[in-house]
């Protein structure tokens, strides 16, 4: 477990402490939040409780202003939260002392913001040279460190420019070469994509992937965007005014909404895309002569296999899934030639 | 809060304001036969100024020894400045002022920054420029150091920032000269209290730039630098520091030109051989050849200083200057080092001309003399005009205006009850669309009827109070009342009444002309681009200069003294009323025309509503410009509190100086408080 997360609380107001004080009575959180809002304080963050695995991608994902930011912000205490704890490594992290927040910082987190928060009066090199400044490492080493950085975000050839002369593209490229700059362990990214075109959007999710497939970090990553989250997720958690309404994986999430506000939310991605050979393989191994598949496969690759007549597919291991078989049925169901395909019917699939 | 809100209404009854309105009709009428109502009676003062002497002059003396010692310790760097500069033979000189010119901007700069060299240099002004300047960036370093300190300590603790923003308003209300005068007492007639005073009133700008800068850092920029693991010392100066840069300096240009302005107003207390002086005894001895020429180099350098700051505050991170930072400092380097051997080898070749200038003089002289005696009808007529037209009648009232000994003629029954009928059917037609119009319109003419300076006091104070009240609620009405006790009991009543009379007629023309001007620029680029250098150039002159053209063309007077104020006071309506109309959204300039609106229609009727507030804005700053601008006008001859402060100053009255310095703070604190609401 890298990061655990249990019954952490924002609150913005007057005095957000004041319902923290008492020891020794437990807190009812939507009685709790109900009581904030009538006096006056907005209980930006309720109750989040998760853990996020080693080399994990963790999305967060929620519409503006459901806590998405705040949450991220508690994690890497940007800001304090009132209640609850957050432990890294098993270290807490709400009890850090402001040095040991800056050493931790230093070494084991990295962040990209929405709005890049470059500094305008470096280069690109001394930009993502930066965190290494800070720490007194000296020039010829950090420099080296940093071009190092910019050939991995692709940027090598603009290392002399400032960030007013690149496109949206290129300054979150320079974001996101910075905060690798000291190889965290950590890497928050809050809608990093977000303020860049549609086009450029897609060729950055793809180029990020290929990063975490290279350096295998532990991801908390937010957004807005349903297709991003479905994308790049290992694991969703979904927020709603406050609060983590369901954590799963893309699969879980599309296939077994928690409420209707889920389902409405997902309703507009195409399944065959997202989901996953491996999400609904079935333990055991078919019988020989079916097509085999890799478990990362879309399930809608498989259709042009079921169109030429295959009736169960073998699923190979890859990545985070275990292989096993699949039977064509059970995707033309979900994929459901009506409307809104029968859901609940896929779950004995997952796990 | 009820309470309060029920009363404020009250206030802005049209019922109460008729009244007062009636009140202040029968005081008038009967205040000849009454004469404590006409002028606020002697016999009820206090002798504050005395008592204001008698506390703080002794406490002044005892610091005095002291503040002699740093004096002198503040002279010393400065002379050696000043004998550095002046002693440089002016040619290496300036290629450093031409190779900073190269690196803040482009070639254009570099030549204006020849040309106005070269001119400095003929017309025999070398010397003393170099003294102004030598004082100016003497002023800088602390000016600077402290504006910046207080700025950050603003921004890191915001409890804070009330207090320093209240502090910087005061220290910007209070007239220049009024603290001089302490100054003069502690350091003695030398060019360390001018350099002091220059300190002082440059720094409020640096503060309000850093202030605005640091606040301005983009949140993201101060989260990335945290999560780089930056400590707060690295926070503050390797990022928020940094990416304020640009409005800090944009802070030090402010400051620089608060600077030059300041330093060249303390000449009048003599003594430094510099252009502020050589300006003020070319005027003093109306010599408008020399008062011209040296006016001009004050003019050079405040061009040449504000275009070289404002260059390297405008400067973005990786642009391309003529000449690179190498090359900058080679050039200093050089220019500096064979300065000094040229000096010493060849010492008694100095490159400038004798007899030059004073000769161009003489025929600039002459030129001027011609001219203005061939055009001294026409402007004496102008003068003439606007002063028993405008001036007097505002001042005395037409009651004492319309008088065989001021315009020939006595006042006419017939003629009272058409101004009342004219009046009054003017009122009724106002008053069907607002009768805040309607009430405003009536004092206006009953202020026309017995004169701003004659209006019985007590009227004046009730108004004043009411209307405090009405706009600005408790406490400025609070506000108001102190304001008005202090002036009446420091039998500063008088003055008072002709510094509101000056101020108020100098910015009724400023904003009426300046407005026609803003509204022109707003309707045609053309305008706009024409205006936009000009209004640059205004706002960057010293206060000084204005007074050159005016007492050139109209002498020594209370019009000469107007025309001055409106000089300075003129940019902020032009700007303000063009940004207000340029601002106004442009999808409801649309609907408007898509409804038909006539161009004067769309003008009247849609945008200047909707520009309203930043037009307030404008008149605001019009208002606290020509209040600024009165006490250097009182050089030129005026009867307000401008001059009672120059009179302090002379004295080195301590007492009068601060009492009348407060009531210029004060009626620009009141009207600023009514303003802005
Ligand atoms: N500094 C703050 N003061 C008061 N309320 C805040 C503050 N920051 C965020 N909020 C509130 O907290 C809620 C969640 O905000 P945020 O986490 O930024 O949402 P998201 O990132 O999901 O758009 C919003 O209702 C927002 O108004
Ligand atoms: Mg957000």
């Amino acid at each position: 477990m890298k990061l655990e997360c249990r019954n952490v609380w924002k609150v913005y107001g007057r005095r957000p402490d004041f319902y923290f004080d008492s020891k020794g009575y437990t807190i009812e959180p939507d009685q709790l939040a109900e009581r904030m809002a009538a006096e006056d304080h907005i209980p930006a963050l309720i109750d989040a409780t998760f853990d996020v695995h080693e080399g994990e991608i963790f999305m967060v994902m929620g519409l503006s202003g459901s806590g998405k930011s705040t949450l991220i912000r508690c994690l890497s205490r940007l800001i304090g939260a009132n209640h609850g704890q957050i432990r890294l490594d098993g270290q807490d992290l709400l009890a850090a002392t402001p040095k040991e927040l800056i050493e931790i910082r230093r070494h084991k987190m990295g962040m990209v913001f929405q709005s890049f928060g470059l500094l305008p009066h470096l280069t690109v090199l001394e930009n993502t040279a930066f965190p290494l400044k800070l720490q007194g490492i000296d020039r010829t080493a950090r420099e080296e460190k940093a071009r190092e950085m910019i050939n991995l975000v692709g940027l090598e050839g603009r290392e002399e420019s400032y960030p007013h002369q690149l496109s949206g593209g290129q300054q979150q490229r320079v974001g996101i070469a910075r905060s690798l700059a000291v190889g965290p362990e950590l890497w928050f990214l809050d809608e990093p994509f977000s303020a860049l075109d549609p086009l450029i959007r897609r060729q950055m999710q793809d180029e990020f992937l290929r990063l975490q497939q290279q350096l295998h970090k532990t991801i908390i990553f937010v957004t807005h965007d349903i297709m991003e989250a479905c994308r790049l997720a290992d694991r969703i958690a979904l927020m709603r005014n406050g609060r983590i309404i369901q954590i799963g994986t893309p699969a879980e999430i599309l296939l077994n909404p928690a409420d209707a506000y889920v389902a409405e939310f997902t309703s507009e991605v195409s399944l065959g895309r997202v989901i996953r050979a491996g999400d609904m393989a079935q333990p055991g191994i078919a019988d020989t002569g079916h097509p085999e598949v890799d478990a990362d496969q879309p399930i809608e690759a498989l259709l042009a296999g079921i169109g030429a007549g295959a009736q169960c597919f073998t699923v190979r291991p890859s990545g985070r899934y275990s292989g096993g078989r699949l039977e064509a049925a059970r995707i033309l169901q979900i994929l459901g030639h009506s409307g809104h395909p029968a859901r609940p019917a896929a779950s004995q699939g997952i796990v | 809060m009820a309470q309060t809100h029920t009363l404020q209404d009250r206030a802005r009854d049209p019922r109460v304001w008729a009244a007062l309105l009636l009140f202040c009709i029968l005081a008038a009428v009967i205040s000849p036969s009454v004469p404590w109502l006409g002028a606020y009676p002697a016999k009820w003062t206090l002798p504050l100024e005395t008592w204001i002497n008698a506390t703080l002059q002794p406490a002044l003396e005892w610091v005095q020894p002291l503040s002699r010692l740093f004096a002198v310790g503040l002279e010393t760097p400065l002379r050696a400045l000043r004998e550095a500069l002046t002693w440089l033979p002016w040619p290496f000189v300036a290629v450093v002022v031409v190779a900073l010119a190269l690196r803040a901007s482009r070639w254009g700069l570099a030549a204006l920054a020849v040309l106005a060299q070269v001119y400095i240099v003929l017309v025999g002004y070398w010397p003393h420029s170099m003294n102004t300047l030598a004082i100016v960036l003497m002023s800088l370093p602390p000016a600077i150091a402290i504006g910046f300190a207080l700025g950050a300590a603003a921004t890191r603790w915001p409890r804070l920032e009330t207090r320093v923003v209240a502090m910087l308003d005061a220290m910007q209300t209070f007239p220049a000269f009024a603290y001089l005068i302490p100054l003069l007492i502690l350091f003695g007639f030398g060019p360390a209290a001018g350099l002091i005073a220059g300190v002082i009133f440059s720094i409020p700008p640096m503060v309000r730039n850093t202030m605005l800068g640091l606040q301005r850092v983009p949140d993201a920029v101060v989260e990335s630098a945290l999560m780089c693991g930056a400590t707060p010392f690295q926070l503050f100066w390797q990022a928020r520091v940094p990416v304020a840069k640009s409005q800090i300096l944009v802070g030090v240009n402010q400051t620089t030109m608060a600077s030059l302005s300041m330093v060249i107003i303390v000449a009048v207390i003599g003594g430094f051989n510099d252009i502020g002086w050589e300006v003020l005894s070319a005027m003093r001895g109306a010599e408008l050849g020399r008062s011209l020429l040296s006016g001009l180099v004050i003019v050079a350098m405040a061009i040449l200083l504000d275009r070289i700051t404002f260059g390297f505050a405008t400067t973005v991170a990786g642009q391309a200057r003529p000449i690179g930072r190498n090359a900058f400092w080679t050039i200093v380097a050089a220019a500096l080092i064979s300065g000094i051997a040229f000096r010493l080898l060849v010492p008694e070749v100095d490159f400038q001309p004798d007899t030059l200038g004073r000769s161009l003089a003489r025929s600039i002289d002459a030129t001027l003399l011609q001219f203005v005696g061939a055009t001294g009808n026409l402007f004496s007529a102008l003068r003439d005009g606007l002063n028993y037209g405008l001036m007097i009648p505002l001042r005395i009232g037409l009651q004492s205006a319309a008088t065989p000994a001021v315009w020939g003629f006595a006042l006419q029954g017939w003629m009272v009850a058409l101004y009342v009928i004219v009046t009054l059917a003017a009122a009724a037609f106002l008053a069907r669309r607002n009768w805040k119009w309607a009430i405003a319109l009536l004092f206006g003419t009953l202020f026309l009827a017995t004169g701003v300076t004659r209006f019985p006091w007590p009227c004046f104070v009730a108004l004043g109070l009411l209307l405090s009240f009405a706009l600005g609620g408790g406490r400025l009405f609070l506000l108001t009342a102190g304001a008005m006790a202090l002036i009446l009991l420091s039998g500063m009543w008088m003055p008072f009444t002709q510094s509101l009379y000056l101020t108020g007629l100098a910015v009724l023309l400023c904003v009426t002309i300046g407005g026609a001007f803003g509204v022109l620029a707003a309707e045609s680029d053309t305008v706009s681009r024409i205006l936009r250098p000009i209004n640059d150039a205004l706002q960057t002159m010293p206060q000084f200069v204005f007074l050159i053209p005016a007492l050139m063309l109209f002498r020594v007077g209370e019009f000469t003294a107007l025309i001055a104020i409106m000089l300075y006071a003129i940019v902020p309506p032009v700007r303000y009323v063009e940004q207000g109309l340029r601002t106004v959204p442009a999808h409801l300039v649309e609907a408007a025309q898509q409804m038909g609106v006539t161009r004067m229609q769309m003008l009247w009727q849609v945008k200047l509503p909707l520009a309203a507030p930043v037009i307030r804005l404008g008149i605001n700053q019009t208002i606290m410009a020509a209040l600024s601008m009165l006490v250097i006008a009182a050089l030129v001859g005026t009867r307000d509190l401008g001059q009672q402060v120059f009179i302090a100053l002379g004295k080195a009255n301590l007492g009068l100086g601060l009492v009348s310095g407060v009531a210029i703070a004060l009626l620009a604190m009141v009207s600023d408080r009514m303003l802005r609401r």
